[in-house]
């Protein structure tokens, strides 16, 4: 039916204990206390269940390039709260505090670097940042991200994190889906790889457009990815919901995944596949 | 008597009590034929400035309307001939979308749009126009089978979404519409997109990205409902009306803000109170735009649509 943004569930995956120095983390699928260097040294991921935390484009980018080389491209302009949006407060005023909380113009994150010696720009998207919603900025970053793989011949790999479209955009956010997929045709038209890592959790409007027309879809162990909200699937059909429902092993089992990979086993994998996708491109160079 | 709206109440009072008056007038008393002429001039006066002031919410009821035409009332009042085509050769057919052959003024097209229902059963038959994957599945490959045979495509869009099911997420609603709204971007010949009720984010845009698109005065398109809307960022789902506002949701803002290119008027109350009317208004603009549309090539119609769609940036 419709998707639904959830910014209420914009908490940190990993909730910091309340001791002075923070040095304690609770993951919360296991509920395992794990020294906070020891968790983010294992890349945000649980060392005891394997829980794959959330994690932003700073943190990503420095896990999925080489040596964790590479230039953070200049993000897009778009224009701040187009329909003047006031809920029970301002989008003017959720989208600054946004920034100020994040340090980012909006919630997609382009960097260009090297995956296995082989030149990529990677596009993040920020859960933190209103809960990765799709605006117009968001769009424009999108495009930003392909057409700079496209002036550098190379793939655009995307990670995906997304409540879904910004409702405070009205129909400028259900827009971004058509406008995306334009992007991916400029790609598809250049003969480059357009790559979709999924990560928890993606869903809504994101899931409707560019996170599901990758040439390859990847996700991370646990994700959320799916189009409907599970409260409105429960809703509709009055029934409690299968195990496992939306996440990443259930989408690889009913087919709509390429493949489930450790967060550790990214680079290798990104690597090894677009080694294979730009076989054509060498060709032809 | 039409099932009258929430807001239309004093409209259904005097429409009562003009029905009541005719009734003793045929019973014989004949000095009440100027009190029913008083009441049904007051009630035309009521009924459109009723219409004149509607609120996006109230339009949102009004696009809702059960007695709306729905997408078999098109096909009987605009197309000479419609030959249905089923099935997206993966899994099922979904009657939450129809689609087919079909000659409109002369035009052969592809024509495919939600249908609601009309009654309980058909509602059933349907899902109320809530598509599943096979639905849109359906939609690429018809689009695409138009696209090989320099068919036009015309969709009509009325669905309060897609269905939010548990099947339906198995078997890929998310890329079923991504790839749907693809087909749209690929397609080498005109697509008319109408928004002719209800506009449901996803599950709308799936059909409508079109070269044109055309959206009814009491229509509505929006990127979530406005109970979906209010339930989360206002946590009220009776604040609706005012996600209503917020979000823009009528054909009047839309054209304000160009996000569609042809508001095409209503018959005065609305669609329902006289579908004839409002079919044949929506079935010139639509042959109109097919007209300027044919005469385009095939590069011209897709760059022309990509770049429209690149250009919604929303300043
Ligand atoms: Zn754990």
């Amino acid at each position: 039916m419709n998707w639904l943004t959830r910014v209420r569930n914009s908490l940190s995956a990993v909730v910091k204990r309340e001791t002075p120095d923070n040095l304690w983390l609770k993951c919360p699928a296991c509920a395992q206390m794990i020294f906070k260097k020891e968790y983010e040294e294992n890349l945000s991921v649980c060392p005891t269940c394997g829980h794959h935390g959330r994690i932003g484009p700073k943190a990503r980018f420095a896990q999925i390039f080489d040596e964790g080389r590479h230039s953070v491209l200049p993000s897009p302009k778009a224009p701040d709260d187009p329909l003047k949006f006031r809920d029970t407060k301002r989008y003017a005023d959720r989208i600054k505090a946004a920034r100020t909380a994040t340090g980012a113009q909006d919630a997609l994150i382009n960097a260009q670097g090297k995956i296995a010696g082989q030149g990529a720009v990677v596009g993040v998207q920020d859960f933190a940042f209103m809960g990765g919603s799709m605006g117009a900025g968001v769009g424009a970053a999108f495009i930003a991200g392909a057409r700079a793989a496209i002036a550098a011949k190379c793939p655009y790999v995307i990670f995906t994190a997304s409540g879904g479209a910004r409702m405070q955009e009205g129909i400028i956010s259900l827009m971004q889906l058509p406008r995306t997929t334009v992007a991916i045709a400029e790609l598809r038209d250049a003969g480059l790889p357009y790559i979709v890592v999924l990560t928890d959790p993606t869903t809504g409007g994101v899931t409707a457009s560019y996170a599901m027309l990758g040439d390859i879809q990847i996700a991370e162990p646990g994700a959320l990815i799916g189009f409907a909200g599970q409260r409105v699937i429960q809703q509709t059909i009055r029934e409690t919901l299968p195990e496992g429902f939306q996440r990443a092993e259930y989408l690889l089992a009913h087919g709509m995944l390429d493949m489930v990979v450790n967060r550790a086993e990214l680079p290798e994998t990104l690597g090894k596949t677009i080694n294979y996708l730009m076989t054509g491109q060498r060709k032809a160079a | 008597m039409p099932t009258y709206l929430d807001f239309e109440r004093p409209l259904e009072e005097l429409d009562t009590r003009i029905a009541d008056l005719r009734g003793t007038n045929a019973a014989g008393v004949p000095d009440l034929s100027a009190e029913v002429s008083r009441l049904e001039a007051k009630a035309n006066k009521l009924l459109a400035d009723l219409y004149a002031n509607l609120t996006p919410w109230q339009k949102t009821q009004v696009a809702r309307h059960p007695e709306r035409p729905h997408f078999r009332d098109y096909v009987a009042r605009m197309c000479s001939d419609f030959t249905p085509l089923a099935g997206d050769r993966a899994f099922a057919d979904d009657a939450a979308i129809i689609g087919g052959f079909a000659t409109i003024d002369g035009h052969k097209i592809m024509l495919i749009g939600h249908e609601k229902g009309h009654d309980t059963a058909s509602r059933l038959k349907h899902n109320f126009g809530m598509a599943k994957p096979e639905g849109y599945r359906k939609a690429i490959r018809l689009m695409e089978l138009a696209d090989r045979y320099g068919l036009p495509v015309v969709t009509l869009v009325d669905t309060s979404g897609a269905f939010p099911g548990v099947q339906a997420e198995e078997r890929g609603q998310a890329e079923a519409i991504a790839r749907s709204i693809e087909a749209c971007l690929n397609l080498r010949v005109p697509l008319v997109a109408a928004i002719v009720g209800e506009g449901g984010s996803g599950g709308a845009i799936a059909l409508a990205t079109g070269n044109v698109v055309l959206m009814f005065e009491h229509a509505v398109y929006s990127v979530i409902s406005p109970e979906g809307c209010a339930s989360i960022l206002w946590r009220a789902a009776d604040k609706a009306p005012d996600a209503a506002e917020a979000m823009k949701v009528t054909a009047a803002d839309l054209d304000r803000l160009g996000f569609i290119d042809v508001l095409v008027p209503e018959p005065l109350g609305g669609a329902h109170r006289n579908a004839d009317v409002a079919i044949d208004s929506l079935k010139k603009v639509i042959v109109e735009r097919l007209g300027i549309l044919v005469r385009q090539t095939s590069d011209q119609l897709k760059t022309a649509r990509r770049a429209k769609y690149l250009a919604m940036t929303g300043d």
